[in-house]
């Protein structure tokens, strides 16, 4: 589209005119890009098949590489402000900066923590870091895109390398059954995101963003159902990549079958992308008819919220828990984004920053604990995790907890900006749900918290699902005798049977050193917050 | 309005149980002794006790306003304050917590895992002494949810026989409240955003916002959702019975005595000081929900035959008393509400300790199963005597000053109120003369003759109590000198904003001509020195123009 309309500008000269690119304001995503591509050549030139840690170093570089580009750029959008560059398909701004952040963090965690699991797996080769930089790269460019055009670019780019990402564990049928359904459902929405492109460029004459915003604060459409409908059909395709309710059907199936670093990722770098692209658009570029969509998302945030907490509640799967807790966080981030105000995007982005840590640490621990074969995914594997390895109980709980919203936890400041922005624009209902489901969603976590922390000889434990209690009510303690054998069991008979059974799970140093990165973030920025509230606040400011 | 300090005294009292329970969580069980980390809990709160008289000793008699106050930006681009001070309603609420819970790691043990048990307990420490201390709305909110957790824990890790569905339900309810609680404050910080351009959640600043009347009237609903069901004030209080029935004894004591306080202490500084018109226009609804809390919670009491069960219910009828001396809204019943709020919390937590001793003995608190313990064991029937006569109100023990504190006020405000409530008192006595002459009285049986009395250990566990709730009930005069400042203080405010409100005339004058009648009665309550700065002194709200 930009070398269209360059065309249309400059028709004086028969000459396309390639326009002028300022690679830094495209850096970390051609690093990462790069560092994919280089890979991926780099092993088909060699007759073994490299080691999977030559690729976790290789993406691990990458990252940090990235990570780095991105700070200087934050630098350089500080001290010269925001631009548009490469003919305005890029927006080089704070907010495209953050984003870029949050990736390549999150690339830098799943690739520590996909060194350990794929050599648990035994599934050799760097295609894994290959596909996850690809993909990393795409969420990169939604962030940076100021083109419906790119963002759809990036968004396929993401997507395609995702889906073989979920197909990753070819041993498993789960896996590629699980890549499958992401596929089918994620090319279709692709699909009516284009056609949501192109139904926009036919109501504003313009698939660039600023322009868009410009057309539609000059004109007021008098007959606005292209316009309308272009729009819901780019929230459709939005709603399938976050996973917003009704839109989420197969993020549940898609997390249990995938493998747990790859889901993690997902849940991270996906969202990231995908609602960084979705602030874009419709804040800055449909902010002048968000009359228009705000009820649109505030129905996607409600149904978001409710069902993602309430369907939690009876997974007996830990990834698929996780499945629904996640759409019970895109809830809270719809939260900000249905405000369109500054405070909301802010909000927003420091929710997907620090939701990043959360779900990508508790990944690394369910990687960890699913074991040879990602067998061990129920709930009820977890019990008495804290007695056998209390440290990965520990740093699983505070994860936990931070997605609950404790105080103190990054989680909570997160919930708390994207509450006070709706309640800033008087969105009361909208709080008081979200409020409500975030008890709701506490709930689950505690349990499954609890039952990490209850030995496995105790009978009738408040983490217990249903089932289980109904028998131990029967068995436990009725009378005073009962209750003396009670303490006895609880005191003398240490869970030898189970530990013994389930035994001690491995936990690669680098996975540790993911999910310690993840936990101490947590706590120490819910303790300080101040410098990453600032860090999206700033960003937020340097919006375009 | 505040005095400050070099010092970080209130963060200090925050911050030792919560790193104390840091320690616990990260020293491992197998590097220590098995009795280490409990030793390490009964020091750290030992610590905390003594940061708390060091805190009390600071404390300034006969002045109404925040004292060793301390206040640091913590989230600049939220407005979030690290905020806190303390007054006369906060002091005593500080020390109760100080004392009840070295008492209750000693007193009340647990049955299995006594690491993560202490561990719990230091955390619930940590967030009741932020949540009485702040001054930061947010800030308030952050401690009064992270009670929620240890609270979770304690009841679901080491409970009874229906723990888990109690934890939920106490967890759920608690938290359902909660959400209203924060979308108010947030509602009341942006409020004043508008008026003044300042986003902050620090209630000196809030307290002068202007509400109009419905937004007031809604506000204090959404305050007071989540007051009432921490409280918890009748129709909220379905979760508690089951809560404190199947809590570990440690969990009952601390949720009666000190987190129910946490509802009420929350109606009292943020209810009355933000929305004082709302708190008058509402108080008739609050005053009738408590007289039925406390008819109710003693009818219902009466028909219980578990002691958890019956002290729930009594418990339900005393923070009624609480509630009724607060929505009296003048200086007798607000001084009676916070002294029988820390009258209370000791008196309960005795009675908590004693029923966990008599189930560690003899597994039941069947009141049916239990017969004559008297004679086999006459210490622990003396010292529960001693308890109930204090939670019945009988003269010389702490519970009468509040209750008669609570009734005067109440009387002079709303008077047909007072009168059912004291029919409630009446009910009191028969509910737990009748478990008493149940449980002590009578022949025992052989195996009820075999009960074990107390043991000297046992004996110095609840000998601070009991010393404590002789002493407030004969002297009451510390407490009340440092109380009534601070009391005077949120009626005057209260009085101040209904007054340019309300047309002149409508609300001080039963108060004003009621003062002279009860000053026998402030003989007890009397000590007010002169001339203070930002406290009256006079008949509490008599003198407002």
């Amino acid at each position: 589209m930009p070398t269209l309309h360059l065309l249309a500008t400059s028709s004086a000269t028969p000459t396309i005119h390639t326009p002028h690119v300022d690679y830094l304001s495209i850096l970390p995503m051609v690093i990462m890009l790069g560092g994919a591509l280089f890979l991926m050549v780099a092993s088909s030139l060699f007759r073994k098949i490299l080691s999977v840690g030559t690729g976790t170093l290789v993406a691990s570089a990458v990252s940090i590489a990235a990570l780095v580009a991105a700070l200087f750029q934050w630098h350089q959008v500080s001290t010269h402000g925001a631009q548009v560059t490469i003919a305005g398909a890029i927006a080089f701004d704070g907010f495209d900066v953050f984003i870029q952040i949050v990736v390549a963090i999150a690339m830098l965690l799943t690739a520590l923590i996909g060194d350990g699991y794929l050599r648990r797996e035994g599934v050799e080769g760097p295609e894994f870091h290959v596909l996850a930089m690809a993909s990393a790269s795409g969420a990169m460019m939604m962030g940076a895109a100021n083109d419906l055009i790119v963002i759809f670019l990036g968004l396929e780019i993401m997507s395609i390398a995702l889906y073989v990402l979920a197909a990753f564990n070819h041993k498993r049928a789960e896996s590629g059954e699980a890549a499958l359904k992401y596929f089918v459902l994620g090319a279709f929405s692709s699909a009516v995101f284009v056609y949501g492109i192109a139904l926009v460029y036919g109501a504003t004459g313009s698939s660039n963003l600023p322009q868009i915003a410009d057309y539609l604060s000059r004109n007021v459409i008098a007959s606005n159902g292209v316009l309308l409908a272009g729009l819901a059909l780019l929230l459709v395709g939005f709603g399938f990549k976050i996973a917003a309710v009704p839109f989420h059907m197969w993020s549940p199936d898609v997390y249990e079958g995938s493998p747990s670093p790859v889901a993690g990722f997902m849940a991270a770098v996906a969202k990231a992308g995908a609602f960084a692209a979705l602030l874009r658009v419709f804040v800055s570029s449909f902010g002048t008819v968000r009359a228009d969509w705000q009820p649109i998302i505030w129905a996607l945030a409600v149904l978001s919220l409710l069902v993602g907490a309430v369907v939690a509640l009876m997974q007996r799967d830990v990834k698929r828990m996780m499945a629904y807790s996640s759409i019970n966080h895109v809830g809270f981030i719809l939260l900000g984004v249905e405000t369109a105000t500054a405070r909301g995007v802010s909000a927003s982005l420091y929710y997907v920053f620090t939701y990043m840590f959360l779900v990508i640490g508790s990944f690394a621990v369910i990687t960890v604990m699913a074991r040879d074969g990602d067998t061990g995914n129920q709930i009820s594997d977890y019990r008495g995790l804290a007695r056998r390895q209390p440290l990965v109980a520990l740093a699983f709980a505070v994860l936990l907890l931070g997605q609950a919203g404790a105080p103190f936890t990054t989680g909570f400041l997160a919930k708390f900006g994207v509450v006070s922005a709706a309640v800033d624009t008087h969105g009361y209902v909208l709080a008081v749900v979200a409020m409500v489901s975030a008890a709701i969603a506490a709930f689950f976590y505690l349990r499954l918290a609890v039952t990490m922390y209850s030995p496995v000889g105790l009978v009738g434990n408040a983490a217990d699902d249903g089932g289980d209690d109904e028998a131990s009510a029967v068995a436990g303690p009725v009378g005073g005798d009962g209750a003396v054998s009670n303490l006895q069991v609880l005191t003398d008979a240490p869970p030898t049977e189970a530990v013994t059974e389930r035994g001690l799970v491995t936990v690669p140093g680098l996975t540790a050193l993911a999910i310690g990165v993840s936990v101490a973030f947590t706590l120490v920025f819910g303790i300080f917050p101040g410098p990453i509230l600032d860090f999206a606040h700033q960003a937020t400011l340097l919006f375009t | 309005m505040a005095t400050s300090t070099a010092f970080p005294y209130l963060t200090v009292l925050v911050l030792v149980p919560a790193i104390g329970a840091v320690l616990v969580a990260v020293i491992p069980r197998h590097a220590v002794a098995a009795w280490f980390h409990e030793a390490l809990g009964v020091a750290v709160t030992v610590v905390t006790l003594c940061v708390a008289a060091v805190v009390a000793f600071k404390f300034k008699a006969g002045y109404g306003g925040f004292q060793l106050v301390s206040d640091h930006m913590w989230a600049k681009d939220l407005g979030i304050h690290w905020s806190l001070g303390i007054d006369g309603i906060s002091l005593f609420l500080v020390l109760l917590t100080a004392v009840l819970f070295p008492l209750t790691i000693l007193g009340a043990r647990a049955r299995r895992d006594p690491r993560s048990f202490v561990g719990w307990l230091l955390l619930l420490e940590a967030a009741c002494m932020g949540s009485f201390v702040s001054l930061d709305l947010v800030l308030f909110f952050l401690f009064f949810e992270l009670t929620l957790v240890p609270a979770y824990f304690l009841i679901g890790g080491w409970g009874y026989a229906r723990r888990g569905y109690a934890a939920i339900k106490f967890f759920v309810y608690t938290f359902a409240g909660s959400a209203f609680l924060l979308v108010g404050i947030l509602a009341v910080a942006f409020i004043h955003q508008s008026q003044t351009g300042v986003l902050t959640f620090e209630l000196p600043a809030l307290m002068h916002t202007h509400f109009s009347g419905s937004e007031g009237v809604l506000l204090f609903l959404a305050f007071t959702a989540a007051f009432a069901v921490k409280a918890p004030i009748f129709p909220f209080h379905t979760w508690s019975p089951d809560a404190y029935a199947e809590a570990p004894t440690a969990g009952s004591i601390l949720m009666v005595a000190v987190m129910a306080k946490l509802g009420t202490y929350g109606i009292i500084r943020f209810d009355l000081n933000l929305f004082p018109q709302a708190s008058r226009t509402l108080a008739p609804l609050l005053l009738t929900l408590a007289v039925i809390g406390i008819v109710y919670g003693a009818l219902v009491a009466c028909a219980q035959r578990d002691l958890k069960r019956l002290l729930a219910y009594s418990s339900l009828a005393q923070i009624g008393f609480i509630a009724l001396g607060t929505f009296a809204l003048n200086s007798q019943g607000l001084s009676g509400g916070v002294l029988q709020m820390v009258n209370h919390g000791l008196v309960i937590a005795t009675l908590f300790i004693l029923v966990g001793w008599i189930y560690e003995r003899r597994a039941t608190w069947q009141v049916t199963s239990l017969k004559g313990l008297q004679s086999p064991a006459p210490v622990l029937a003396g010292i529960f005597t001693v308890a109930m006569m204090a939670s019945i109100g009988v003269p010389g023990l702490n519970g009468f000053v509040g209750e008669f504190l609570i009734l005067i006020g109440t009387f002079v405000a709303h008077r047909w109120w007072a009168v059912v409530a004291t029919g409630g008192v009446i009910v009191a006595a028969v509910y737990l003369l009748w478990g008493y002459q149940q449980v002590f009285h009578g022949e025992p049986t052989a195996e009820d003759a075999k009960t074990r009395d107390l043991s000297w250990n046992e004996r110095l566990i609840v000998a601070p109590l009991i010393i404590l709730i002789v002493l407030l009930g004969v002297f009451p005069k510390p407490l009340l000198d440092r109380i009534t400042p601070s009391v005077n203080q949120l009626v005057v405010h209260v009085d101040q904003v209904t007054n340019t409100k309300v047309p002149a005339g409508l609300e001080p004058r039963p108060v004003a001509t009621a003062a002279p009648r009860h000053d026998p009665s402030l003989a007890i309550a009397a000590p007010r020195p002169p001339a203070d700065p930002g406290s009256r002194t006079a008949g509490p709200t008599g003198g407002t123009p």
